[in-house]
């Protein structure tokens, strides 16, 4: 009985605690992969000539972000680069390789925010830490929100965009891909459902 | 003269058994320098292309090979004044041979075919790919290709220099009736 009064008060106080550090805190979002409703992209130029597309298939991410408190805004991605695709067999089993990503060795590659400032109501920099081939370098791109509301199934969704352009041999890829071809351009597009 | 005999082999075996052994070597020696070929080699494409070509080109040869060992005469073992534990160990060899080869050849077709792309051989026949494929299937059959194509590098020196063993130490006809037609009494 005297148990069930403590652990009543316990929860009566954890919820108040939780609700008021729900009003100062960002709301929690999930990225959409299951219903992958979101992309990692990347494209680099071919020898100059044409646009090169592809993707990471596998990654995963949660995010904070608060239209009221935009500032407070957080992400972390975390993308499994074993899952290149490039719509081409043999030039993913390339770009796996010890030539570029050597997936064998670095897994993972992730961003973990370290500050987000919003210039307006969809427009922000994002900065933080981008760990690619074991190699960690802090970051700053823009991104935008595309929108956010209830979706049809009684969740509540948020997306927004965003690209960057890495050098390739800041991140130890130093496989001539000639003149042209020296940065990647990556796109993030992603939606979060609200948890 | 074209078939094999109880005591010989006919020159179909005897060719075949020659332009594989070449090829693959020779293969080989192509696998090994093209992936060090980079992006601006003129030749990073075409080496490339010719090693697809020329591997469909031993899948056949292969499958033309063992139809042909199945429903020909296996000629009897030439290997007198061998030991038991060598003619045992050669058999079980030349199965290997002919394990590695297959599994080989499937994981090279594997790897180019794994985002569902034909082979197109010297250009003009089409091969088309599998309908299944799994997860990294380009990665996972390359370490296979890889070590396969070492193996039976390795073993088909073994049993190269085992033939000229037969040949110098054991003095019998095991190297000669692979290189002619002969009449060899056993």
């Amino acid at each position: 009985m005297k148990s069930k009064i403590i652990s009543a008060a316990v929860l009566a106080t954890s919820l108040i605690l939780g609700s008021t550090s729900v009003s100062t805190q960002a709301a929690e979002y999930k990225v959409d992969v299951e219903g992958a409703h979101a992309f990692v992209q990347f494209k680099i130029k071919h020898l100059g000539y044409s646009w090169l597309l592809g993707e990471f298939n596998t990654f995963d991410g949660n995010f904070a972000y608060d239209a009221k408190a935009p500032n407070q805004a957080k992400i972390n991605i975390e993308i499994d680069t074993k899952s290149l695709d490039s719509n081409h067999a043999e030039r993913d089993k390339h770009l796996k390789g010890n030539d570029f990503l050597n997936v064998k060795k670095f897994p993972k590659a992730n961003f973990v925010s370290k500050d987000i400032k919003f210039s307006d109501d969809t427009n922000a920099i994002v900065t933080g830490d981008f760990t690619l081939k074991g190699v960690t370098k802090t970051i700053s791109f823009p991104i935008s929100k595309i929108g956010e509301g209830q979706d049809p199934w009684g969740g509540y969704r948020v997306g927004f965009t965003g690209t960057t352009s890495l050098k390739l041999t800041d991140y130890g890829i130093d496989y001539n891909l000639g003149p042209a071809s020296t940065h990647v351009e990556m796109a993030l597009h992603i939606e979060g459902v609200k948890l | 003269m074209l078939k094999n005999t109880e005591t010989s082999y006919g020159y179909i075996s005897i060719i075949i058994h020659w332009v594989m052994a070449l090829t693959i070597f020779g293969m080989f020696g192509l696998g090994l320098y093209m992936v060090e070929l980079s992006y601006y080699d003129a030749w990073y494409k075409g080496s490339l292309d010719l090693h697809k070509s020329i591997g469909m080109v031993l899948v056949a040869l292969l499958i033309t090979r063992v139809c042909w060992t199945v429903f020909n005469i296996k000629p009897k073992s030439a290997a007198i004044n061998a030991s038991k534990f060598e003619t045992k160990s050669a058999h079980y060899a030349h199965i290997a041979l002919y394990l590695l080869m297959t599994v080989l050849m499937l994981s090279g077709y594997l790897i180019s075919t794994a985002d569902g792309r034909d082979i197109i051989v010297f250009g003009f026949i089409s091969i088309p790919a599998a309908s299944i494929a799994m997860e990294n299937q380009e990665d996972i059959a390359g370490s296979i290709h890889n070590i396969l194509a070492w193996s039976l590098v390795l073993l088909a020196s073994v049993h190269g220099l085992a033939a000229i063993k037969h040949h110098f130490i054991n003095k019998n006809d095991t190297l000669k009736r692979m290189l002619k037609v002969s009449q060899v009494s056993s």
